[in-house]
């Protein structure tokens, strides 16, 4: 009985003129468009000079600023208020202001301000920006004390610690590893937990329900042949996605496959049964589309996607713990990027596999034959 | 005009009628601003660090009291071998590990010189330049403390003014992408739903036959839709103002009218999405899917758009979202005028046009 069911499931899907193209389609828009947009690497940012001093430090200060890769001078202006101007208008993001007697002040009293004021809408940005800045100048100063030294003034030399940092797993801080695994997590999740969530409430609303309803099928037969359609279904989709960070990115998992299908096959049972339990309480399409819609948007919020989970509030935190997203996200950067071991995860593996029985067991008991 | 009004009410009762939908389009953007507002935020905070020191002198046990105080790590473990670096990254139990070199401060005092190892888990990279820069800052400081008596020449300092946002507030960005966000999926979703609804179980072709014009049916279906958006940008502004403290700086009247030309494209669009999809599954996942993720990445909303490959930079152009970000961050945040927003309000513009004569083009009056 079981086969033809899945056998009907699959024509349902097949013969949809939208659904198998969308399951093809969609990874690959995924993986190809957004790890490019999904980048805090903070580069080119445009910089306004005002320069009051005219002098051989404050030309060397913004000679040193533009070339270290970060900053792009767009704008040389004569007065705070009309480099303020160029901030308004978006032509820059930073003022770097060098005060007049700038580099008299630097010789004779040993000591000198500038100003930098960076847009801080978005407050990340704005602090890296100016916290970049302020590296270059402290660079700067550095830089001269050597010089000086160099000529024999008699400075004493400090004792220095010096700091060797390593940057393990991603060396080169590409920040498109770290976000291609978490898409794939986004992919599979709205293939597997979106159609299911969909595909009961378009049986009801086509009226087709109704006829399973007078058949022999026990629920549990209907709901795990459901089930089992979207398990082949985003088996084939992870796949893909492999394939696909494979030919474009040459972005191969540090750990092993094995590891990733068995997540996967655990994963998809959990949000398939989420989908499920919300169709089953929904009673049109728009209304299970705009519940799991809801619920998808916290989770994929909260599962530290963007943002870090350690970082939120305790509050958000407890929240988060009942996220399947966030684990599986973690799993799967996990062993792409760090090569982790089943064995390394196996807290995440329960939690997936109690959110797999728990939201299953809900699915099968809420389904009901008879109205 | 009161055949107009009658629809108008059909269309209110189909949303009013359906309580749990009208619950979330209600609920949905105080939920979002709450969590975005107070939740997720983009510094990193609380890292966890695991020590390997051998050496337990001044030097370091001050470096290590000073890494646990900052609020920014969280030292959970003391290791004795290197080797366990690896393995402890790979459980997720760390994301930095600071090793001091043997006979720490012996060997600063009698070299001058000593060594302190960074090692972060760069799997995610934005935490590992992060981290590793606020540790450096912390040895940076320890390092000045020892230099306290020599009178360090030649001291450029550089005086930080973040304009705008001094605390940086993560809000400050995240409301104006909200606002867009919502907005949008409401107002587009919405409408491609009840339009290709009608399609899908037959109504339309009853309303087809019915003596009011095409064209006011779709704008009766559009006007309950108006009305919920503008109650939730109602929502979403006296939230941000009242409990983020995120201020209306700039003109309140520019901001509105802004908003009120952003719900139109939303509208016109789902009205197009509407005209191309025959079924509700199909419409729901195309505005609902199709447009989430871009709305969230490329509109700037978390990711600035400065940082992407140019192509990328193309492709946000033709969100919608983006430009009306842009303008609400420059009327909410930067406090600008009217006149600074004027290229956005006029490709806002354009688009509605767009979208509109489009739809109209393929709005079939009659059933295949």
């Amino acid at each position: 009985m079981l086969k033809y069911l899945i056998e009907k499931e699959f024509k349902q899907i097949a013969r949809n003129p939208f659904l198998p193209r969308l399951i093809l389609i969609y990874p690959l828009v995924v993986l190809l468009i957004f790890p490019w947009a999904a980048t805090y690497e903070i580069r080119n940012i445009n910089l306004c000079v005002i320069d009051n001093d005219h002098s051989t430090y404050s030309q060397q200060l913004t000679d040193k600023t533009v070339s270290s890769g970060y900053f792009r001078l767009t704008a040389v202006e004569p007065t705070y208020t009309q480099a303020m101007q160029q901030i308004a208008s978006k032509r820059a993001d930073v003022i770097l202001e060098i005060p007049p007697h700038f580099e008299r002040d630097l010789i004779n009293q040993q000591a000198a301000g500038v100003l930098i004021a960076s847009n801080a809408v978005n407050g990340s940005v704005g602090g890296l920006s100016s916290e970049y800045m302020s590296e270059i100048v402290t660079d700067y100063s550095s830089q001269i004390r050597q010089e000086w030294q160099q000529t024999g003034k008699g400075i004493p030399p400090a004792p220095t610690i010096e700091v060797i940092s390593q940057n393990r797993f991603n060396p080169f801080l590409n920040y498109k590893l770290f976000m291609i695994p978490a898409m794939m997590v986004i992919v599979l999740t709205i293939m597997t937990g979106f159609l299911p969530a969909l595909n009961i409430v378009s049986e009801k609303e086509a009226g087709t329900m109704e006829q399973i309803n007078v058949t022999p099928v026990p629920k549990f037969t209907f709901i795990f042949s459901k089930l089992l359609s979207y398990w082949i279904i985003g088996f084939f989709v992870i796949s893909l996605c492999f394939l696909l960070a494979r030919i474009i990115y040459g972005f191969a998992p540090t750990g092993h496959l094995s590891t990733m299908y068995a997540f996967t096959g655990i994963y998809i049972l959990a949000v398939s049964g989420m989908g499920l339990v919300v169709s089953n309480y929904s009673d049109t399409l728009q209304q299970a589309m705009f519940v799991i819609f809801f619920f998808m948007m916290m989770l994929i919020l909260l599962s530290g996607l963007f943002t870090p989970v350690n970082s939120m509030p305790q509050w958000a935190q407890w929240i988060a713990a009942f996220n399947p997203l966030k684990y599986f996200i973690q799993v799967m950067r996990s062993v792409y990027l760090k090569g982790s071991g089943f064995l390394d995860l196996i807290p995440q593996f329960s939690a997936l596999a109690g959110f797999a029985a728990f939201f299953n067991l809900w699915a099968i008991i809420s389904y009901r034959k008879s109205n | 005009m009161k055949q107009f009004l009658t629809f108008v009410q059909k269309e209110f009762h189909h949303i009013f009628r359906d309580h749990r939908t009208m619950l979330i389009l209600i609920g949905m953007p105080i939920v979002e601003i709450i969590l975005f507002g107070f939740a997720i935020t983009t510094e990193v905070k609380d890292s966890k660090v695991v020590i390997l020191d051998s050496s337990h002198d001044v030097a370091t046990r001050h470096i290590i009291d000073e890494i646990n105080a900052n609020k920014y790590f969280n030292v959970v473990e003391y290791i004795h071998n290197s080797n366990d670096i690896q393995h402890i990254f790979q459980k997720g139990e760390a994301t930095l590990a600071v090793v001091f070199e043997d006979h720490f401060y012996e060997t600063l005092l009698h070299t001058g010189k000593a060594q302190i190892q960074l090692i972060a888990d760069a799997s995610d990279p934005n935490t590992a330049t992060t981290v590793t820069y606020y540790a450096n800052r912390i040895i940076a400081d320890y390092q000045q403390t020892l230099m306290v008596q020599n009178n360090v020449p030649y001291q450029i300092t550089p005086n930080v003014k973040l304009l705008y946002n001094p605390e940086m507030k993560g809000a400050y960005n995240f409301v104006p992408g909200v606002l867009g966000m919502i907005l949008m999926l409401i107002c587009a979703m919405m409408t491609s739903i009840a339009i290709v609804r009608e399609k899908e179980t037959g109504t339309m072709e009853v309303l087809l036959v019915s003596p009011i014009k095409p064209i006011m049916i779709i704008l009766a279906k559009m006007v309950p839709y108006f009305v919920v958006s503008c109650f939730n940008l109602c929502s979403v502004l006296l939230l941000s103002v009242y409990v983020l403290g995120v201020p209306v700086a700039g003109s309140l009247f520019g901001l509105i009218l802004v908003s009120l030309l952003f719900i139109v494209v939303s509208l016109s669009l789902g009205l197009l999405v509407s005209t191309l999809t025959n079924t509700q599954l199909a419409a729901m996942l195309v505005s609902g899917m199709v447009f989430l993720l871009p709305v969230i990445l490329l509109s700037g909303m978390i990711f600035p758009i400065e940082n992407m490959p140019v192509w990328m930079q193309w492709l946000s152009d033709i969100i919608p979202a983006k430009w009306y970000i842009q303008a609400v961050k420059a009327l909410m945040i930067q406090g600008l005028g009217i006149m600074n927003i004027l290229k956005e309000t006029g490709i806002l513009v354009l688009m509605t046009i767009i979208f509109i004569v489009i739809s109209l083009k393929k709005f079939n009056v009659r059933l295949e």
